[in-house]
């Protein structure tokens, strides 16, 4: 027997989901094909921002790679949209003129930015919100342009406006209305995320109707309907979207603002159906992922003839994906006839929360700030829960009186087992349960692999991390925890336990913490040599003994036992002095390879140890240190001294970073590179800290990294001078030394940290001082070239370095 | 091979925890201050890839090759598991403060 065969029209999130639906229901069934018109393989879109905000690549947002459609036998015609619907002769037409029949099909085709028929939009520069494309557009742009205009104060526009900021732009939002988001909040909350969102650096035009988009050939600016004008490189539109539904009408469909379904997402057309964005249900079209994913269940189990409730309609929530900016929701947020409100507002802390309760009932929220009570409101109000027992004060505050209910409503682990924990892929608290025992699983990526809770927006991600401990208990916490084998205490634990019993010597730790192995190890004496200089560092002696051989000997070890010498040269820059001087070196020493290194100096490689202290004095230039955890020496590029393209004088900072840092330990290596303009030629994007010139001042990239993980620096901020770029340097520095785990570079450590985190201390004027301030006091005094110490010091060329002779 | 008695230095001259490199002969010898004043002597080569020992870290009893981070006992010469072997142990002399290998 053939199978019948099923088409989805539109290779998006809504389509795609009801296709994986039916394979998890009866694979078996149907032999599918997917019509897709963009080039990607399904993605989701939600995090389109997040790519935007460099806290995502496009890598990670893709769903269902390639392979799925492989392994799943699924006929994806790529790039090659349908063209022409005949529901009659069940057949499709696509643009290349393909024909594909099916027995049923499925219309997914989601919606369009809408783009405001004003003249001049269709100018180049002008483009929507919506794709791969458009974000990688925008990205693009970001780089050669500076003015960006984001036509709409609503989710998407100030995503992309704040997406656009990180890029380095500078950003003006105009919007139509009063206040911000105003179709999810209400006045109040619009302003207090307004004033959030200009700290952020966003620059924001009210009341603002755009008339005319001005430009020859491109966009230079905007027009509004007072006469006033802007500039503007680039102009983005968020003003709303459209049900994609033209294939629809052309066949002759039920169509209003989307394709008209019935409570089975059945369209008027026998055999086909439609989910979605596109789609329009009791008159009410969805633009949010929850219902997408409802309707698209419904749809699984009509076209598996499971039996199934019919689709109800959704109850959908709003949040806002801008770090710093926590705002929450749902239902019906206007007064009116029978509709009352209850409100409250922390000035101190920032955060405002408006409840609107009719018949006893809450029916919309609106949170501000202190978003972490949405579960508990969000479940009262799915639940059409009776809150005619509870005061305003409790209702408002889930501590004090009335709290203990409140206080369970927000505990995941005390929720009923088919209660939803991830609202967009509506999976229960029940499913992850399951899942957790019967697979034993143990993190939440893996939760979200098997269940795909926490796979859309995130939010739950918390809450299943809860449901995790809950499940593991004492497994959780049995698992090694120590730094190393002598010990379980973490890397917080020691340091706190130096600071609180003022611990100043390696053994006083050892022995004041029980470490099992009375001398530590390998691992672990390096690391509590370098907490405590960082911890006291005028108490703490640096202890010798301690360090790994090429600290000890400031010479790299080689696989032969023999050593590097690679002297500083400060931001690349040498001169025929010092390359003559080092010829004569290698020359005189029988140096067996002498090579250019990585971070543009010149390496002397299998050097014997007793040779290190004359081929130093011979040599009379200071060590790079490329042997060590600390502060590395700074790339550069030519800069503004020679190149065509250079927009500031990039060796002379790094030469001026790399004098103001040199000789500073850090958790592990800290390597820094400077260029001139975006072409990045001294790989800023891959350093710990990379400074990128642009014509207005410098782009400063942390956290970068080029080794065994790559991983993309990420904007951190754009300043005017050189002085804020070293004085950032610095607190980074400091803040790193102070909460760096031994060993652990700044990538992971600005993941542990949290990247928002990190970059609100570095860009507070105040903070950044206090860290600058630490960072000298505990290094004065230390920064000296070691081998100049080996030089003039008889007694440590005989304890180190001397090879004694029988 | 008959031993001899070679002179390595006096003992505050080796700094504890820190090994001392010398070479008898075509003999590589590591010799070692340990915390509590002892001092004892290896052939200054891990079984595993020649690691020199001296510059090794050195906890209580024991160096660990700072190559590959095997642990050898400064006592017997012994390959801690989970590793496997044997180093060559040289005696040490004490002399007044002159510190003396046999080799």
């Amino acid at each position: 027997m053939t199978k019948e065969k099923l088409l989805l029209i539109g290779n998006g999130m809504a389509g795609v989901r009801t296709i994986e639906e039916i394979l998890d229901r009866d694979a078996e069934r149907y032999e599918l094909t997917i019509i897709g018109e963009e080039s990607y393989p399904n993605y989701n879109r939600i995090m389109l921002s997040n790519v935007l905000q460099n806290k995502m690549t496009v890598e990670e947002i893709i769903t269902n790679p390639m392979q799925w459609y492989e392994e799943n036998q699924i006929e994806l015609i790529h790039h090659d949209p349908a063209v022409d619907l005949q529901p009659e002769a069940k057949k499709v037409i696509t643009q290349s003129g393909r024909e594909v029949h099916y027995d049923k099909c499925i219309i997914a085709t989601g919606s369009r930015s809408f783009i405001l028929p004003v003249e001049g939009s269709k100018l180049e520069g002008v483009i929507g919100f919506r794709t791969i494309d458009d974000t990688l557009d925008m990205l693009n742009r970001a780089k050669t342009y500076k003015k960006a205009a984001v036509i709409g104060g609503g989710l998407l526009g100030l995503e992309a406006a704040k997406g656009l900021v990180d890029q380095g732009m500078d950003v003006t939002v105009i919007h139509l209305e009063k206040w911000l988001m105003e179709t999810q909040l209400n006045e109040k909350a619009g302003e207090l995320l307004r004033a959030d969102l200009e700290k952020q650096g966003l620059q924001f035009l009210m009341e603002k109707r755009t008339v005319r988009i001005l430009g020859e050939t491109r966009v230079t600016g905007l027009e509004f309907s007072d006469g006033s004008q802007i500039e503007a490189d680039m102009v983005v539109m968020a003003v709303g979207i459209r049900p994609e539904t033209a294939l629809a009408r052309q066949a002759g469909l039920a169509v209003n603002r989307g394709i008209v379904v019935n409570d089975w997402m059945e369209t008027s057309a026998p055999g086909v159906y439609a989910v979605g964005e596109c789609a329009e249900h009791a008159g009410k079209v969805y633009g949010l992922v929850a219902p997408l994913f409802e309707q698209g269940k419904v749809l699984a189990d009509f076209l598996t003839e499971r039996e199934t409730a019919p689709y109800a309609g959704s109850t959908t929530y709003t949040s806002l994906k801008v770090s710093g900016c926590d705002l929450f929701s749902a239902g019906i947020i206007r007064e009116s006839e029978g509709i009352r409100s209850i409100e409250a507002y922390d000035g101190l802390a920032n955060s405002y929360k408006k409840l609107f309760v009719q018949d006893n009932n809450v029916i919309g929220i609106v949170l501000y700030g202190d978003t972490s009570e949405e579960n508990r409101y969000f479940k009262m109000l799915k639940q059409k829960q009776d809150i005619s027992a509870l005061t305003s004060v409790s209702l408002l505050s889930s501590g004090g009186c009335g709290g203990a209910a409140g206080a369970a409503d927000n505990d995941v682990t005390q929720w009923a087992d088919d209660e939803t924990v991830c609202g967009c892929n509506g999976v229960t608290k029940g499913t992850i349960l399951t899942a957790v025992r019967e697979k034993g699983l143990t993190s939440v990526a893996e939760v979200t692999k098997v269940t795909k809770a926490g796979g859309s927006c995130g939010k739950c991600k918390g809450m299943i991390g809860d449901l995790l401990a809950y499940v593991l208990g004492d497994k959780a916490s049995t698992a090694p925890t120590g730094i190393c084998g002598c010990t379980d205490l973490s890397r917080d634990q020691i340091v706190v336990q130096i600071h609180e019993k003022g611990l100043t010597t390696s053994q006083e730790v050892y022995r004041e913490l029980g470490f099992r192995n009375p001398e530590g190890c390998p691992k672990c004496r390096p690391a509590i040599n370098f907490y405590l200089n960082v911890a006291f560092p005028k108490e703490h002696a640096d202890e010798v003994a301690s360090r790994f051989v090429n600290e000890r000997l400031h010479a790299n070890i080689q696989n032969d036992g023999t050593f590097s010498v690679i002297p500083r040269m400060r931001g690349g820059q040498t001169t025929p002095e010092q390359l003559m001087k080092i010829a004569k070196v290698a020359e005189k020493y029988d140096v067996p390879l002498v090579k250019v290194t990585g971070s543009q100096r010149i390496g002397l490689y299998g050097v014997k140890k007793e040779d290190l202290p004359k081929m130093w004095e011979e040599l009379d230039m200071t060590s790079a240190q490329a042997y060590a955890k600390a502060v590395r020496s700074v790339k550069t590029c030519v800069g503004a001294a020679f190149c065509r393209f250079g927009t500031q004088d990039s060796m002379s900072l790094g030469i001026k970073l790399e004098e103001r840092f040199e000789f500073i330990d850090t958790p592990h290596k800290f390597k820094m590179g400077v260029s001139a303009c975006p072409r990045s030629c001294a790989e800023s994007a891959v350093k710990d800290f990379g400074v990128i010139g642009v014509e207005n001042g410098f782009q400063i990239y942390i956290g970068g990294n080029g080794g065994t993980e790559v991983r993309e620096a990420q904007l951190l901020t754009t300043v005017a001078t050189e002085q804020e770029v070293i004085d950032i340097c610095g607190a980074m520095l400091q803040y790193y030394r102070e909460t760096g785990v031994y060993a652990e570079r700044t990538a992971p450590w600005l993941i542990r940290m949290g990247f928002q985190h990190v970059k609100d201390l570095l860009l507070d004027v105040s903070k950044r001082a206090e860290l600058l301030q630490r960072l000298d006091e505990a290094v004065e005094g230390k920064r000296v070239n070691p081998w100049k110490k080996a030089v003039d010091s008889k007694q440590l060329q005989r304890e180190l370095y001397t090879v004694g002779r029988g | 091979m008959v031993k001899r008695r070679v002179y390595v230095a006096k003992v505050e001259e080796l700094p504890p925890r820190i090994g001392f490199a010398m070479t008898v002969d075509d003999k590589k010898i590591a010799v070692f201050r340990l915390s509590d004043g002892r001092i004892k002597a290896l052939e200054n080569v891990s079984p595993y890839r020649q690691g020199p020992l001296a510059e090794g870290t050195v906890s209580g009893e024991y160096v660990y090759c700072p190559l590959y981070d095997w642990k050898i006992s400064l006592l017997t010469g012994k390959v801690q598991e989970p590793d496997e072997g044997q180093v060559p142990t040289f005696e040490v002399e004490i002399e007044q403060d002159d510190v003396y290998v046999w080799a």
